[in-house]
Order: C-alpha cells, then structure tokens, then sequence
C-alpha cells in the first residue's frame, strides 16, 4: 500500500492523472493549464505527459471553456475544465446554468453532460479582488449540477477521481488557501471502494455542540473544536463534502445528540447555504435543539480589500463565539 | 434528394461559358437561381471558389418538394397556435431555402446545432417533424435523440449552441475523423442577432485557433425580434469571418442551389480538415419572430412586398416549369402530398398527452439525488391525498 504524504494541491494533481490514465476520453482544459500547469499548478506536468489535445490551453474566455466543454460531452468525452478564480467564473455562468446543468433535463435523458468544473474558491491569500470569492450557492441552487468540495488531500485525491468518473455535471470547489497543507494520503486504494463522494463525514466527534463546515473552514473548525476541548467542551465537527446534494444524515444524528449546532462558512450570510442548512435541521431535529442553528459566515459586502480579509473571515474565535451563544440561549 | 452526390462544387478556376460573378445587383452574393427561375451555371465567391451544383432532373423536383413541405407544415404550426394548441411558434417563413439548402448539404456524419427554427434542418435530418411541436406545446422539451439523427437538441439562448458545435468540432479533430472524404464536419446555426453575443464570438476565436471542422451558418433574416441589422453590424456579417481569420461568403438565402452548393464546399473543405467557415444567408423573416410578435409595429409593407418577389419556392417552380423539369400533374402531387402531412400533424399534436406531472422529477441527473427522490415521494403522496376526493 503506498501511502504518501501529499499537499491537496498535488493530491488533486495526481488524481487528475489518474483520471487521464484510467479513462482516454478524460480532457482537460483552462487557461494556462497547459505548460505553465495552471496558476496553482494543479496540472503540473500533464500536458507535458498527455499532450496538447488532452490537456488544451485554451482561449481566454470562460463561457467559451465551458461552451466549448458541452460540445466535446455531446461527443463522448468527459471534460475537466478550469476555472482560474472564483471570481472569473461569471462570463460562464450562462453556460453552466442554462446549458450544462440543463442539457440532460432537456434531453430526456438522452445527452449526459459528464463534465467537471474546477474552480479554486474563497479566501485569505492575500489577493486583490475578484481571486477570493466563494460562489458556491450560486451553483447549489442550479438544478441539474451537483457541487462539492475537499478539505484535505486524500479527499483531495479520491473525490476529483469521483468526480470525473460521474455522469453528473459536477463544480468542484478546491480550497485554494490549503493548497499547501498536507496529510496522508492512500494512492492506491482502489476507487470503487472509496468513499462516497456525496456523504458528509463526521472528522471529529463530540458531544455538546454540531459545528458543519466545508471546503477551506474545515480546518478552522478543526482549530477550534480542539480550542474548545480544552475549555472542557466537545464540539463534533462535520465536513459537509458535498454542497449539492447535501448528505445530512449525520448532521441530524449529531444534532439530535447535542441539541445545538452551528453553521460555518466564508461566502456571505443572505440566502447562503447556510440558511438552508439552519432550515433542515430545525425541521428534522426540532424538538432536539436547545438553541436556534447559528451561523458563522463572511459578511454581506463584496469580498474587501486583503488587509481587512482576516476580520472578515471567520475564524476559530468567530466559531467559538458562536458555540458559545448557543450555551446562552 | 439524397441519392449519390449530386456534386457541389469545385475548386477548378476553369472558366465557364456563361460563369458570373455574383449577381448584377449584388456583386457579393452567391446565387445560382435568380427569382425569375433563371439558373446560372456557376458563381464565384468572395475569396475565388467557384460554385455549381449539378443535380439530376429528380434532384431538383425533390428540393421543391422539400421546399413545399416545410412550409405547409410551419403554417399548420403557426395555425395550431392561432387555435391555442402551441403555446408560441418561430416560423421560418421565408428562410426555407436557407435551411432546406444547407440541410440537404449535409452528409449523414454532420453535425448540426440548430437554433430554435430550423424547422427546415430538422426535415431533412429526418426527424418527425411533430418533434418540436412538443416543444412548443408545452408537453415535453423537444424529445429527439440528438446522436441519432445528428441534430442536435433547439437552443434558445442566443449563440450559446455555436460554442457547443465548436466543442464538437474539435472532439472530431481529436478523434482523428478529418483530412479524408468521409471525414466529419458540423454546422452551427444562428441567426444576425447572434452575430452580437459574445459567445458567437468566442465561438469565432475558438474555431479558428483550433482549425476546428466547423461551418458557421448565419441566416441573416435581417431582423433580431424589432430590431433591424443596422443595430448589429457596421459591415456586412460575412465580412466578420476575415478579422478571426477564416473565409467568409455571403450567398442567396432564397436560392436553394447556391445554400446548398456554398454549405457543401464548406462542409467538404472542414472535413478535409480546411478549418471552418462563415456562410452568411441573406434572406427575410417574412412572418412575425414568433407568434407573440406584431412586426407591423417596426417594419413597413413595402419593405416585405419587395422580398415577396424574392419567394425562395415560386423561383424553383418557374426554373421547373421553364426547363419542363416538372408539370402540373407533379405541383398538384406534391401539394396534395402537403395537405396530408400537415392534416396528420394537426391531428397528431392534437393527440399529445400531457405528460404525467410527477415526470417532471425524471431526468434531473444521470446519478439521481436524494433531494429529488425525497421531493418526487413527498409531492406523490401529496397528489395520492386528493385522489378520490372531488379535486
């Protein structure tokens, strides 16, 4: 069994070559993927082994990737593009709304839109505008796409190769300010026996409070949840791992237990996923909950200018307080 | 129609007796049959390819046929409208050459992404034509298979279909499927509002960057809904192709021989892996933009007298009738041929159920989700509460 300690920047490189080795019609495409190996380098080296009609620079132009991504899908072939930013995803949006997430629909079932969109989403590198946004709701609320996310480098590594094995049309959110962290991860446990791409896992049991997060706030949740320990308070942390369907069977099982949960997450507040999350879980665990299901979210004003970004953020302190106000319900 | 190959085209520069460039009035326009019914042996193209067809007497009695065909049935679509059993229609009267031309240029390896009133394209792709009026009448969302009859599903979002066909294209390249005579091609219809989108545009760039296989067809009816070409171009559509750096022609929409002649070199030349091209088809929406428009409010009689004169079918009857290709015998078979395929369309559309309304789950994702199945039980138990009951 070979396991490696990998960052989830080249865990996702290297289940992307899977991807491309296990099946020939896997193409990958984006803006400076090719040489260069993307601005993250995600896709290091994979053109240099592929070649350049399997992972395409393209054109600068979102919708043209993505438009250009339905066609090569009408085709036969399963499309991996790139997004560069988060905030560069708008020119593509009519694309993935109206015809990527619909096309299956609209067929009857007849075309299948095997596409993934990758897109490095949120915050806290220090970026100038329009690199730190977390649009995730925008795509969760889209019929007909599903929507995860990875918060460590073996998900990392077996959900991008889910991912791309699905017939589903899938946006792949990738923490891109933990790129860089590293863990295990198990490069040869075999897909089929992975773990579900759209389950949510319990990654730390608690007792007194339910704190569900995803993406890049998995790991703040961590933090704090190990904070809080030692102040003599439990918090069982959720990573949501997928955003459309949500899989909350062990969220209503851990609230049911602890009677207070609390949602986090860096996009803004207003109709956010949060408020859906809140929404379920009162009506499934109403007569379990001590408190109402608070939220811990970036706020409700355009990403700001980096050296405030801290403050907007939330972090271990912010979820604390939070926790702590279910106490005093 | 579609037996053997009745030819096309030719690259040869070989100067032909009663060869012309374009027409008198228009010396850009590719035209083959002028709307007397006069034909001209060959006409050359704005970058020196020289145009003919060369069908055989039966060739040319099924275009008309084609010709009659599609329009009968669009004014039963319309009609079916009128008596509140579509919810709108987009009738392609007066773009019939445009589309019957091109479409009969396909081969059966083509790929065409059509906008919302190909009606023509469809018939020759040979699908049932009461296919889109499900569509349109609201019981389903078009219900061809797109990878069977190689036509894919009606856009309705303008221009994004032209990125798909790209995409496609390039998939055919991948595949290896150019550079010979049975090689592959597709063809991107949109209309002279689309030229406008950014996505056309990108579609432009895209195709051309990657020598994509691909012929942009743009009929150019002139009119986007009100608005007139003037609102979308300074210079003549075709002439765009040159800045993205592909050729571009403008041929006689109404003229059935020269949209076929011209989609068919540019077919050959993408499957020969030339790259792709722009053919504009200059014609008119001689009806409304659908049926819920009033074109009275923003164009004048005259305007659509004028390319009454320019009918693409009355100029292939008098060229048949001229070159006694077909008598009367064969327009009074063909018309009564029409009568009775638009007479079983009414009756099939009226025929159409409404879909069962817990169908609206179905076909959300390949995979399915729990939040669908959850919805789907929850809406049946719902509807199972009234039954029984006097709802």
């Amino acid at each position: 069994m070979a396991t490696e300690t990998l960052t989830i920047g080249k865990a996702l490189n290297t289940g992307l070559r899977r991807a491309l080795e296990n099946d020939s019609k896997v193409i990958i495409m984006g803006e400076d993927v090719g040489k260069l190996g993307g601005v993250f380098r995600i896709t290091d080296g994979l053109q240099k082994d592929f070649g350049d009609q399997r992972v395409i620079d393209t054109p600068l132009a979102e919708s043209g990737i993505i438009g250009t991504a339905v066609g090569l899908a009408i085709r036969g072939y399963r499309p991996v593009c790139e997004i560069q930013f988060d905030g560069f995803v708008y020119p593509a949006y009519d694309q993935i709304v109206s015809q990527v997430a619909k096309m299956h629909y609209r067929s009857g079932g007849k075309l299948n839109i095997p596409m993934v969109i990758r897109i490095p989403f949120g915050g806290g590198i220090g970026a100038v505008e329009h690199h730190s946004e977390s649009p995730e709701a925008y795509f969760a609320h889209t019929a007909g796409l599903k929507v995860v996310t990875c918060a460590n480098p073996q998900d990392a590594y077996v959900m991008i190769q889910q991912a791309i094995a699905s017939d589903d049309p899938i946006v792949f959110l990738e923490p891109k300010r933990r790129y860089w962290e590293k863990g295990q991860v198990d490069l040869d446990a075999p897909l089929s026996d992975a773990y579900p791409l759209h389950s949510a896992r319990v990654v730390r049991p608690g007792t007194d409070a339910t704190v569900l997060a995803y993406g890049p706030m998995v790991r703040t949740c961590l933090d704090a949840a190990t904070a809080a320990a030692e102040d003599g308070r439990e918090l069982e942390v959720i990573d949501l791992r997928s955003l459309s369907p949500l899989d909350l069977r062990a969220a209503y099982e851990s609230v049911k237990r602890t009677g207070r949960a609390v949602v986090v997450h860096e996009a803004p507040s207003n109709i956010g996923l949060g408020a859906e999350l809140a929404a379920r879980i009162t009506e499934e665990c109403f007569y379990s909950l001590e408190s109402p299901v608070l939220r811990v979210t970036g706020f409700d004003t355009p990403y700001p200018a980096a050296r405030v970004e801290e403050e907007y953020l939330p972090d271990l302190d912010r979820v604390l307080d939070a926790v702590d106000r279910t106490f005093g319900w | 129609m579609a037996k053997g190959d009745p030819g096309g085209t030719t690259r040869s520069r070989r100067a032909a007796p009663r060869s012309r460039k374009g027409t008198a009035g228009d010396p850009a326009l590719v035209q083959l049959l002028t709307p007397d019914g006069e034909r001209i042996d060959s006409a050359t193209g704005p970058d020196g390819t020289e145009y003919r067809v060369d069908f055989t007497d039966e060739e040319y009695r099924g275009l008309y046929r084609d010709l009659v065909l599609v329009r009968k049935l669009d004014a039963e679509a319309t009609a079916l409208q009128r008596q509140g059993e579509l919810g709108l229609w987009a009738s392609l009267l007066g773009q019939e050459a445009a589309q019957v031309g091109s479409g009969r240029a396909l081969r059966a390896q083509d790929m065409a992404f059509p906008t919302y009133r190909e009606h023509g394209v469809l018939y020759c792709r040979g699908i049932d034509p009461i296919m889109p009026l499900g569509l349109f009448r609201g019981v389903d969302q078009g219900g061809w298979d797109p990878n069977e009859f190689k036509f894919n599903m009606y856009t309705i979002v303008i221009g994004a279909q032209t990125l798909h066909a790209t995409g496609y294209a390039m998939g055919i390249t991948i595949d290896g499927k150019t550079g010979t005579d049975d090689g592959e091609a597709a063809i991107a219809y949109f209309g002279d509002g689309a030229t406008s989108q950014g996505d056309v545009n990108e579609a432009f760039v895209w195709a051309s960057v990657f020598n994509a296989p691909l012929v942009f067809f743009c009929q150019n009816n002139q009119y986007a809904i009100s608005e007139p070409l003037e609102r979308q171009t300074r210079v003549p559509l075709y002439q765009r192709a040159a800045g993205f750096g592909f050729p571009g022609v403008r041929v006689d929409g109404n003229d059935v021989l020269a949209s076929y002649a011209v989609t068919r070199t540019a077919l050959d030349n993408a499957r020969l892996g030339q790259g792709p091209s722009l053919i504009e088809a200059y014609t008119y929406r001689m009806g409304a933009h659908t049926t819920s428009d009033d074109p009275t409010r923003y164009r004048i009689a005259s305007e659509v007298e004028a390319w009454q004169a320019k009918d693409p079918i009355a100029r292939v009857k008098a060229f048949l009738e001229k070159q006694q290709i077909a008598d009367a015998g064969f327009f009074a078979e063909v018309d009564e041929q029409a009568r009775r395929e638009s007479v079983h369309l009414r009756e099939r559309v009226l025929e159409m159920p409404n879909p069962e309304p817990v169908t609206m789950f179905d076909h959300v994702y390949p995979n399915g989700s729990p939040l669908l199945d959850e919805q789907r039980a929850q809406f049946s138990r719902y509807m199972e509460s009234f039954e029984g009951s006097a709802h």
